[in-house]
């Protein structure tokens, strides 16, 4: 009986392992200021907690029994040290005064710790690749080996890369703490950034043979929801519907052997309705703002997709229009390329020819893939046969990805 | 904390200006280094004289070799350093993104290092030299 229930309190300790870990880290860090002596207090709380709980019984509030475990276990460890060393024994004492008079635990700036945690991860004084890994790390929790195989590095260079992050956080004092609202505009686009990275890691790796890890998608995911939840700005619902959107088509995107299919060509049955409809209603809910952004008019222009029974019904002037828009927000020839397709959708293939055209003349995208392989096809529309081979084949010799090389094959072989 | 702004001209820019154009900037980089030094954020600083008056020593084949010009040769030139005082990074990059002189070249803003402990020791250890 007693063994039965010491495994029910092991059992909660995991789960609270699971859905809290990252929230009382967040904390960790505040009352601490360190990210080491963070994680190190975070093992020894629930340690802790595994001995305590099956004896004591499980308190009532499990994260805040954990932050003051972990926080107190910190500084008496600090105070061990200090025996040795003068300066850890000030820095133990300023931390003990402070938890002495911060006992009590507010929910609000607990939620406000995982914002900090997030604005300080995606830091733009971090190197962009390192923020990426650092915010997986330790927002959402990953180890340095599976970010490693996500992003196909070593993991020692990774980690490597991880400790000069600290270190830098450390010896330039980065603040621990989410941005004043003239700022936070700038900053917040950074944590997008960072985001939306790693879900087109993950949406379609751009190196190897397999299209997609969706497990890279997931968590993007999830820190996109995280982000919307504690600060509820336009674009932050913007990019989270926007990725809704792009996962919703994930199953339908590839063929059992692991090809690429056009959105055209896709089985709609296939898409994620429940995706969709949680993604529209966030495109709704951004587009009602003073401030229509970038990831929001790419998340609407996702949801006009979605509308559509089939291909041939796609409300193409609508979508149209919102590159039009989107070109003005933010220019890129990219941007110019999807608005040329869509421009080609609405108004036939020799009105997006020429936008293609202009583009490539002014050698923006050159050595970009998806620029030929658009040219080829609105060559084979209006069947111009030598200019469609001439472009998959500029096409073909541009693009890395398996997936992709095969579909640009296909094409040229069905070019006879 | 202390940071040190190395504020960078690109000095082929700075000769293209108007004579009034330059005196605006000049004016209101001045201006934002005494509200700097009001609020007690002014730490110290130097404008450089121009790259063409620079000389580079070297250590090379066991001699200080002197040349011409500075270190290295690129569009963007040092033209002057502050030592700010903030207190974090965040608020360093918030004091120097209003200073006007952005606009002129990119600031490098580097923490400055606390060698305390490093001289302390080097104390010790030259007096241990000298008692043997």
């Amino acid at each position: 009986m007693a063994e039965h229930a010491a495994e029910q309190v092991r059992e909660k300790v995991d789960a609270v392992y699971r859905s809290e870990s990252r929230r009382i880290f967040a904390t960790l860090i505040r009352l601490l200021g360190d990210f080491e002596l963070a994680e190190d207090a975070l093992h020894d709380a629930f340690g802790a907690a595994l001995e305590r709980w099956p004896k004591e019984g499980v308190p009532a509030n499990p994260r805040a029994w954990l932050v003051s475990a972990g926080r107190f276990r910190a500084i008496d460890a600090m105070r061990r040290r200090a025996r040795f060393d003068a300066s850890q024994a000030a820095i133990a004492e300023q931390l003990g005064v402070e938890a002495r008079e911060a006992a009590t635990f507010e929910d609000e700036s607990i939620e406000d710790d995982r914002l900090r945690l997030i604005f300080t991860c995606c830091h733009p004084a971090l190197p962009p690749e390192t923020r990426v890994a650092l915010t997986l790390r330790e927002v959402c929790g990953l180890t340095t080996e599976e970010i490693a195989h996500a992003f196909l590095t070593v993991p020692s260079t990774l980690a490597q890369r991880i400790v000069r992050a600290k270190a830098k956080i450390h010896d330039a004092r980065i603040p621990y703490q989410v941005p004043s609202p003239p700022e936070l505009p700038n900053r917040l686009d950074t944590v997008l950034q960072v985001i939306y990275l790693i879900f087109n890691e993950g949406y379609s790796a751009s190196w190897g043979e397999s299209l997609t890890r969706s497990d890279l998608s997931g968590e993007a995911i999830r820190l996109g929801r995280l982000l919307a939840e504690l600060l509820p700005e336009s674009e932050a619902m913007g990019l989270l519907a926007l990725m809704l959107l792009q996962e919703s088509r994930r199953v339908a995107r590839t063929s059992p052997t692991g090809d690429l299919i056009l959105l055209e060509d896709q089985d709609r049955s296939l898409w994620n309705r429940d995706q969709i409809a949680e993604g529209k209603a966030l495109v709704e809910k951004a587009l009602s703002s003073r401030r229509v952004g970038p990831y929001t008019l790419q998340a609407a222009i996702a949801s006009v997709h979605a509308d559509a029974p089939n291909a041939a019904a796609t409300d193409w002037a609508q979508i149209a229009g919102l590159y039009d828009v989107l070109v003005h927000v933010e220019p890129s020839p990219v941007v110019e390329l999807n608005r040329a397709v869509a421009v080609a959708m609405r108004d036939g293939p020799d009105a997006g020819l020429p936008l293609i055209d202009a583009i490539l003349a002014r050698g923006d995208l050159a050595d970009y893939h998806l620029v030929h392989a658009a040219r080829a096809d609105l060559c084979r529309r209006l069947g111009r046969t030598a200019e469609t081979r001439a472009s998959y084949e500029r096409a073909l010799s541009l693009a890395r990805q398996e997936p992709e090389r095969r579909f640009l094959e296909r094409r040229l072989a069905e070019l006879g | 904390m202390k940071y040190i702004c190395l504020g960078y001209i690109e000095e082929k820019k700075w000769e293209t200006m108007s004579e009034s154009e330059r005196n605006a900037m000049l004016d209101e980089c001045f201006a934002y280094d005494d509200v700097l030094r009001k609020n007690a954020h002014f730490a110290g600083g130097e404008a450089l004289q121009s790259p063409r008056n620079a000389t580079t020593l070297r250590w090379q084949n066991g001699k200080v070799s002197i040349t011409d010009g500075p270190y290295a040769e690129t569009k963007e030139q040092l033209g002057g350093i502050l030592v700010l005082e903030a207190t974090d990074l965040n608020h360093a990059i918030q004091l120097m993104s209003k200073h006007p002189g952005v606009k002129a070249g990119p600031f490098e803003i580097r923490p400055a290092a606390d060698l305390t402990e490093m001289i302390r020791e080097s104390e010790r250890r030259r007096a241990r030299a000298e008692g043997q």
